[in-house]
């Protein structure tokens, strides 16, 4: 080794290093693409479920109760602080210019195409998206997921199909209530901080909606459902190493879920943007 | 009706096996794990399979109720070629395997009777109050009757154990595996639940396949039977075997190195199994 040249030795270690960092990307490009394609199978299953029996209504109640009572009080108090909050922020703009009365308008707009899903995804993401791949991961960690398999039940109609159909119902029903919420707070606000009358507020709130608008709303919720509850399947059903990948995939399943979610919310807007200009 | 001891010489049977691996091949990322195991279970029949750990033994398992497909090789199991089967298939074959797991993995949010009934009400077209019965029964089998209403974390490890037996056999199975049934348990607690398995195998005579460590249980199993009149398990008398017959296995490295009888086992001269028996 003594005799081998300094520089032929760097040359050597940088070949080396060069193709392990090619080695080293490839082989993580090479799991993205599994994990896409895994998630894909997942999400298209869960549905595809949904057309076959068995279909399991008890459980679908279930979390229904889970998802959508459970994050209830989350909703109720985030919505109503959200329209306040916005109240507060257009409202002293809209003096300046003396149109007061704008606020209902754009407080109804902003909730109800935009805040009211997305807070709605977000909050409900962080809630249950956790909560599923959490109990999830746990029941493949101790075997219940193989020992369901071995008795002859498919996990994915057991346990995915349920969850996203419970999502897919529930979460829309959250955000009209979150919307709705989102509207008397910001109701409060301008009566008592900008001495409009609930009366301009509301009028002005319901007249600036249109069917786009609603629709808008409810095509995201659906969307944000979806993302919610498969990415926390798919975390939960992919668990490795124990407890401890119990919690890193509880903590992905947040952070996938909610990335995901505000991309998707770019895109459906765009798309819904595009769908009103052409009708 | 109790279950007496035969001679070897009544033994056997010329059916298909219930199981029959035929050069099956595992592995994973590290490499191979099980290299070209080759054996048969007949109808009837106890075959324990013995081995260190991380030798492939709860593989095996997985590969005979279908829960993983070989890399090369075939796998066969009442009477169907499982290799490579679609799962939707599989869920069918695997009705008729009854699966015992280390840990037990019963459903944590289920109370006992909701876990032991889980199989039936899975299959559809009868009510809880028609499977209540056939629970108690299953139940009163492992002599937990009155856990009906308790829910998994309130049971101890040997209880958690005997509700996954009555939840595997509630269905009377054809083939029986079971996975270190008494792995982590005290052996006042391991021999009541070798007992069972004893019991299982001599009133239903399940076809099984059976893995462990513990060479006392795999023993105890091949020198005892059970005794219905007395509802316990009796050492059978010598040279008398009972009536299931019973086999061993013993892995090493994902190979097959034995594969016999008890009285092979105790007399065979392979210096590594005189060593892991002695």
């Amino acid at each position: 080794m003594s005799n081998t040249p300094l520089p032929a030795t760097r040359q050597q270690s940088s070949v080396a290093a060069s193709s392990s960092v090619i080695g080293v990307l490839t082989e993580a490009a090479k799991e993205s693409v599994l994990k896409v394609q895994d998630y894909s199978i997942l999400s298209y299953h869960s549905v595809a479920n949904l057309f076959s029996r068995p279909r399991y209504m008890p459980d679908t109640v279930t979390q229904m109760d889970d998802i959508g009572t459970g994050s209830l009080p989350i909703v109720l108090l985030s919505g109503f602080f959200i329209g306040a909050v916005m109240v507060l922020q257009t409202g002293t703009q809209f003096q300046r210019f003396g149109q007061v009365s704008l606020t209902g308008d754009i407080v109804s707009l902003a909730l109800v195409r935009e805040l009211g899903p997305t807070i709605t995804g977000l909050l409900v993401a962080g809630r249950c998206s956790s909560g599923i791949a959490s109990e999830l991961g746990s029941m493949l960690v101790t075997e219940q997921v193989d020992a369901m398999r071995a008795m002859g039940t498919n996990p994915s109609r057991k346990l995915v199909s349920p969850r996203v159909l419970a999502a897919l119902i529930v979460v829309p029903l959250l955000t009209t209530i979150s919307v709705f919420v989102g509207l008397l707070g910001g109701m409060v606000a301008s009566v008592f901080s900008l001495r409009l009358s609930a009366t301009t507020f509301w009028q002005r709130a319901i007249a600036i909606l249109e069917f786009s608008d609603l629709m808008q709303g409810f095509s995201k919720s659906v969307v944000f459902a979806f993302i919610l509850s498969t990415v926390g399947c798919y975390q939960g059903l992919n668990v490795r190493g124990g407890t401890q990948g119990v919690g890193r995939a509880t903590t992905q399943a947040v952070v996938v879920s909610s990335v995901l979610i505000i991309v998707a919310d770019t895109f459906l807007t765009k798309l819904a943007l595009y769908l009103a200009d052409k009708l | 009706m109790s279950a007496p001891p035969t001679s070897t010489a009544a033994l056997g049977s010329s059916s298909e096996p219930a199981l029959d691996f035929s050069d099956v091949w595992l592995g994973f990322e590290e490499g191979p794990i099980l290299r070209g195991l080759s054996f048969s279970v007949q109808p009837r029949e106890t075959l324990i399979l013995l081995g260190e750990t991380g030798t492939g033994k709860t593989l095996t398992l997985k590969l005979a109720a279908g829960l993983l497909c070989p890399d090369s090789g075939t796998v066969r199991a009442l009477g169907q070629d499982i290799t490579g089967k679609p799962e939707r298939e599989l869920l069918e074959f695997r009705r008729q395997v009854g699966f015992v797991f280390q840990e037990g993995a019963l459903f944590d949010s289920l109370t006992v009777r909701e876990n032991v009934a889980f199989r039936l009400l899975e299959e559809g077209n009868v009510t809880e109050e028609e499977v209540e019965p056939v629970v108690r029964e299953a139940l009163s089998f492992v002599e937990l009757e009155n856990t009906v209403d308790m829910y998994p974390s309130e049971l101890s490890g040997g209880m958690r154990r005997r509700v996954d037996i009555a939840r595997a056999i509630i269905t009377r199975p054809e083939l029986l595996v079971y996975d270190s049934p008494t792995g982590g348990l005290d052996p006042v607690t391991s021999t009541t639940i070798i007992e069972l398995i004893i019991k299982q195998r001599d009133v239903f005579k399940t076809s099984s396949l059976l893995v462990t460590h513990r060479l006392q249980d795999a023993f105890m199993m091949a020198t005892h039977y059970f005794d219905r009149k007395s509802n316990r398990m009796q050492p059978l008398p010598p040279g008398m075997q009972g009536e299931v017959p019973m086999g061993f296995l013993i892995l090493r490295d994902g190979k097959i190195i034995f594969d016999g009888n008890l009285d092979e086992l105790v007399h065979t001269q392979d210096e590594y199994i005189r060593e892991y028996i002695s």
